[in-house]
């Protein structure tokens, strides 16, 4: 697909992000990133698929290149904002201290790099108290920290934290 | 749930991710009610406020199913899976799950959304067909290459898995497009062989309660 990311682990190549993380999951089962209760796991698999497939290919580079540079900013601002709304509508019914219950989840590794993105794009969060505060709560946490693209092999000096 | 305690599907004919789900439910002898949900009438069902209510991205496909409301295709499946695991949608073996996800998502989160109704409206009326045919070209020609490796009678090995029931959809949306399928063999073949299974039958959009009697089987 000639995308990122891929990761060649256990003698195999995956790549989507979610079908890796599914994979970690069920290879590295602790700490669990999917609740054990079926309808928490649809909670959470529906929140990832709405981030993953919803929004972010809606506005990944590939896409923006063939929309024209003047209206790059207004696509991406609207894939966004189309995906957000409904997010926060959803989160009222499953959010705890993070996107479902009080647990870290897929959901929220998802999350927090589509708000990254929202932030780059502009986008005004203030309609999304919800996305917003659960964002902050993830920021704090170690594996937010050391994974963020400023703290990259490859992150430009310019960029770097 | 109906007052008869069914899974209640809304679902539109001509949705490839409805009728993932369409499909799913039929492998699994799962019984249903149809909502049909019509994407252009009226401005588009999925706008009004109580389909909002139960699917704030304000599409199909939507379940109701054991209390609760679930939307994304493929967070409905995963569920259908977990719940009602016989015949199984997943491998076993965590190595082909992780390949039945990777074409599921390459599918569900790499191709249709870029040419789906809502982004085709986005696009403007004279690049329409250009730009879904892209998308759909793009990701056939990722998905006939990743087939190679992964493929048997269908998408991973030789049973019906989740893989198969995104591929189906997704060709059909291709040949609404008129994407030309010879450069992808094995992404034909596939199909070829899903279509004549009966939850491939009728699950198609030329049988739905809400298909277009001009378009009906």
């Amino acid at each position: 697909m000639k995308q990122v990311p891929a990761l060649k682990i256990d003698g195999i190549t995956i790549h989507q992000s979610l079908a890796i993380i599914e994979y970690l999951e069920e290879t590295r089962p602790t700490p669990r990133l999917l609740p054990q209760d079926p309808k928490k796991r649809a909670s959470v698999r529906m929140i990832s698929d709405l981030i993953a497939g919803g929004i972010q290919p809606l506005q990944n580079l590939s896409v923006l290149k063939q929309v024209g540079e003047e209206f790059q900013l207004t696509w991406a601002q609207n894939a966004i904002i189309s995906g957000f709304n409904a997010l926060e509508q959803i989160l009222q019914s499953t959010a705890g201290t993070y996107c479902v219950g009080d647990e870290v989840t897929m959901a929220d590794l998802c999350l927090v790099p589509q708000v990254a993105n929202a932030e780059r794009f502009k986008v005004d969060c203030t309609p999304y108290p919800t996305i917003s505060s659960i964002n902050k709560r993830l920021l704090v946490l170690e594996a937010f920290q050391v994974t963020h693209p400023c703290r990259q092999p490859d992150t430009p000096t310019e960029l770097r934290a | 749930m109906t007052e008869s305690g069914k899974p209640i599907l809304y679902s539109y004919f001509r949705s490839s991710c409805s009728w993932r789900v369409r499909i799913a439910l039929a492998l699994k002898g799962i019984d249903y009610e149809t909502v049909p949900i019509n994407l252009i009438k009226d401005g588009g069902q999925q706008f009004s406020k109580d389909f909002q209510a139960l699917n704030p991205m304000k599409q199909v496909p939507a379940l109701k199913i054991d209390g609760i409301t679930i939307h994304q295709s493929l967070a409905i499946i995963e569920y259908l899976e977990e719940t009602r695991p016989t015949p199984r949608l997943l491998p076993q073996d965590p190595k082909k799950r992780a390949s039945v996800r990777m074409i599921s998502d390459l599918i569900a989160g790499g191709i249709q959304p870029l040419q789906n109704l809502s982004v085709l409206k986005q696009v403007g009326e004279e690049f329409q067909l250009t730009w879904a045919q892209n998308a759909i070209i793009s990701g056939f020609n990722a998905l006939e290459q990743i087939l190679q490796s992964t493929a048997g009678t269908y998408c991973v090995g030789d049973e019906v898995t989740m893989a198969d029931l995104c591929l189906v959809p997704q060709v059909a949306n291709a040949e609404r497009f008129k994407v030309d399928c010879t450069p992808y063999p094995t992404i034909s073949s596939i199909n070829k062989r899903l279509l004549v299974l009966e939850a491939f039958q009728v699950t198609h959009p030329c049988r739905q309660p809400d298909t277009p009697t001009e378009l009906r089987a």
